[in-house]
């Protein structure tokens, strides 16, 4: 069982890290909806659901409704997508969710599942079950061979381009006056409020790029998963133990937990595959028992 | 003399139900799938238009009764299945259940249908259990099942010389199910198996199984998994670049599954079925009727259902009742040939014996028009490609 080559342990560590980076990717934007709305988001994973099927609408049908020219290649429905089911998230969020922060989170978590069901629904109708198949843009087409594993460019791009995106919202948060004031609402609204700060758009706006974060997430899925109704759903149950195990609401503890966990889950797969489904939630049980706040988390 | 021929008109008038008995005079066809699931595209809407396309070619009766559908979703929970199948036979009036695209759900509903005495024909639940042990009289499982599925693809890559195995099976029974069956077949025909990698289901991401299986440097990747399973483990083998060195063979593949990965990423691959739609004249004139209300062609499920729900009723017919052990009797007499299946013979275990199709998937430039996917490269014959009876089906060796 455990005669395992280096060649083929450095190949699975390498694949752990891809499925790690979307993992962080997806509880970093969870943990920053939690920090400050104390909403457990259960449409996260439809809102990539979406975004993942808007990059395809935009390459596939999109040209044939309105003439060639107006094919949305890759990289325009990496921008694209994210801004409009970012934007789809404020208006969820002013009309439905901002009407639910005083109710216990229960009632967020059931109306953001819901959502999720309404629009994973929506898309099986249209498009059905086994849903699409989108490439990677010609740029990233082919692959490199680095000796122990063949890798496809573009899940290189994957995991630089995630990384990047993780820092950056990690600087974002933790390292500018922005950050400090979100940090601060996540403390103590009432006060922040009391200096003169739109608490309620900010809250808005925070809802929007946590969506947004998951869209992109969904954008960058697609070349390589296939893009049916259900692709989020069946990611949601890990990304949420990942946020648990990282502790709610921090972001460092996402990032970290979710590219850890990522690895880890790529080794099971290696060493025991059938185990595979189970250990992040062992972890997790483990995580809870020992640190019940999480590994970044605050004791509140 | 009148008197006497009025009063022999009037006998043979009250004999005429102990003739044809039709239960509560009306026959009543019950299709029970996934209409929301993973398995709502492969079976779902498409097999209840399929049952109705049947009871329409009929003149929508029998024996002069009314025939009439019903139709539910199981939600791949057997004992969701078996409530709605205990109400459709205690007060719906069903006569027979037909699809069944998870056999737990076959199974359950096969033991609630011997005890009323109904007729189950499972079209798309495919495992091989549903002929042995817990087999039943009043069974037909009518598409086909994972043996000969199994059977086809995997004699003839051995015979093309791709001689080493490694699966990447789901982690259920069906998955289970698919390995064990390939593995005999590959087994037999002196080939081997290297290894295998069993994944949860269902899955998004096959890079890591994917790998080893490059690793093992076996000829064949055979996928023993099924839907979205397969079509992402093939997408990623793409990626991977494995397919250009080594096959990869779905072991269950429906032309949902090709229509959805597209041909440039799925062709060359071989794959079984028991009905394309463009095999011959009769199977592209039912499509086309099934294409206009569906907007897709059929899948092979889908046309199962429609075969199944057509020669029960044309047995019922001939049985001259819609009694369940009559119509099974009136089945197992029949040859079916439709537009579906051929040379078709109703085993006493149960199994539907008949001949299926060795598949090709086209390239894109061989493709003509949309959903012309597959070459027919040979036609395999039942008895060569199902299971023997299995023993442990006890109706079967009595």
């Amino acid at each position: 069982m455990f005669d395992v080559s280096l060649q083929s342990l450095a190949a699975q560590l390498l694949v752990g890290l891809i499925n790690g980076c979307f993992y962080a990717m997806l509880s970093m934007g969870l943990a920053i909806i939690f920090g400050l709305l104390n909403i457990i988001n259960f449409a996260h994973g439809a809102q990539f659901m979406v975004a993942a099927f808007l990059a395809w609408m935009g390459f596939a049908q999109l040209p044939l409704l309105l003439g060639p020219a107006y094919q949305i290649n890759f990289w325009v429905a990496l921008i694209l997508a994210p801004i409009i089911v970012g934007a789809l998230g404020v208006l969820l969020e002013k009309t439905l969710l901002k009407r639910l922060y005083h109710l216990d989170h229960l009632y967020g978590l059931l109306l953001t599942f819901g959502v999720s069901l309404v629009l994973e629904g929506a898309f099986r109708h249209f498009y059905g079950i086994s849903g699409v198949s989108y490439g990677p843009p010609e740029l990233l087409q082919g692959g490199v061979d680095l000796g122990f594993m063949y890798l496809p460019l573009y899940r290189g791009f994957v995991v630089v381009a995630s990384i990047v995106i993780c820092l950056a919202t990690w600087y974002l948060f933790e390292k500018t006056k922005l950050g400090a004031l979100l940090r601060a609402g996540t403390e103590n609204p009432k006060l922040l409020q009391a200096f003169g700060v739109n608490i309620p758009l900010m809250i808005t706006l925070t809802y929007g790029f946590g969506v947004g974060l998951a869209a992109l997430a969904g954008v960058m899925a697609t070349p390589i998963m296939q893009v049916n109704p259900l692709m989020g759903a069946n990611l949601l149950n890990i990304v949420f133990a990942v946020v648990v195990i990282g502790g709610l609401g921090s972001i460092m503890g996402a990032i970290v937990s979710g590219l850890a966990l990522g690895i880890l889950e790529g080794l099971t797969k290696l060493l025991y595959p059938e185990a595979s489904t189970v250990v992040v939630f062992v972890i997790m049980a483990v995580v809870l028992l020992t640190r019940p706040a999480g590994l970044f988390g605050k004791e509140k | 003399m009148k008197l006497k021929g009025f009063a022999l008109g009037l006998a043979a008038c009250a004999s005429l139900p102990s003739l044809a008995q039709v239960s509560d005079d009306v026959v009543k066809i019950g299709v029970l799938n996934d209409l929301s699931g993973i398995y709502s595209d492969l079976s779902g809407q498409g097999s209840v238009t399929a049952a109705r396309l049947a009871i329409e070619e009929m003149g929508g009766k029998v024996l002069g009764k009314p025939v009439e559908l019903v139709f539910a979703d199981h939600q791949n929970k057997p004992d969701v299945a078996a409530n709605l199948a205990r109400g459709w036979f205690d007060q719906g009036k069903v006569d027979m259940v037909t699809d069944f695209p998870t056999t737990s759900t076959a199974l359950a509903v096969m033991e609630i249908a011997k005890q009323k005495n109904r007729v189950v024909m499972p079209s798309s639940g495919l495992a091989t259990s549903i002929l042995g042990e817990k087999c039943t009289p009043l069974t037909a499982q009518w598409t086909t099942n994972t043996y000969a599925l199994a059977a086809g693809t995997a004699r003839a890559l051995v015979k093309e010389g791709k001689k080493s195995w490694y699966f990447i099976t789901a982690d259920y029974t069906f998955g289970h199910s698919l390995e064990k069956d390939a593995s005999e077949v590959v087994k037999a025909e002196q080939g081997t198996v290297v290894g295998a990698s069993r994944h949860p289901f269902p899955g998004s991401d096959f890079s890591s199984f994917l790998l080893k299986a490059q690793a093992s440097k076996a000829d064949v990747i055979a996928l023993a998994n099924a839907g979205n399973d397969t079509v992402n483990a093939i997408k990623q083998a793409n990626e991977y670049g494995i397919s250009r060195k080594q096959v990869v063979a779905p072991l269950l593949t429906y032309i949902s599954d090709v229509h959805s990965i597209g041909l440039d990423k799925a062709q060359g691959m071989y794959l079984s079925e028991a009905f394309y739609w463009d095999y011959d004249e009769k199977s592209r004139a039912w499509a086309r009727k099934f294409f206009e209300r569906q907007k897709r062609m059929p899948t092979a499920a889908q046309a199962g259902v429609y075969s199944a729900t057509l020669n029960y009723l044309k047995a019922v017919e001939a049985a001259g009742t819609d009694e369940a052990k009559a119509v099974m009797a009136q089945l197992r007499k029949m040859t079916i040939n439709d537009a579906v299946i051929r040379n078709g013979k109703l085993r006493e275990d149960g199994a539907l014996v008949h001949d299926m199709l060795l598949l090709q998937v086209k390239a894109p430039a061989e493709s003509k028009a949309p959903w012309d996917y597959y070459k027919v490269k040979a036609v395999l014959k039942g008895a060569d490609v199902y299971p023997p009876i299995n023993p442990a089906c006890q109706i079967a060796s009595k």
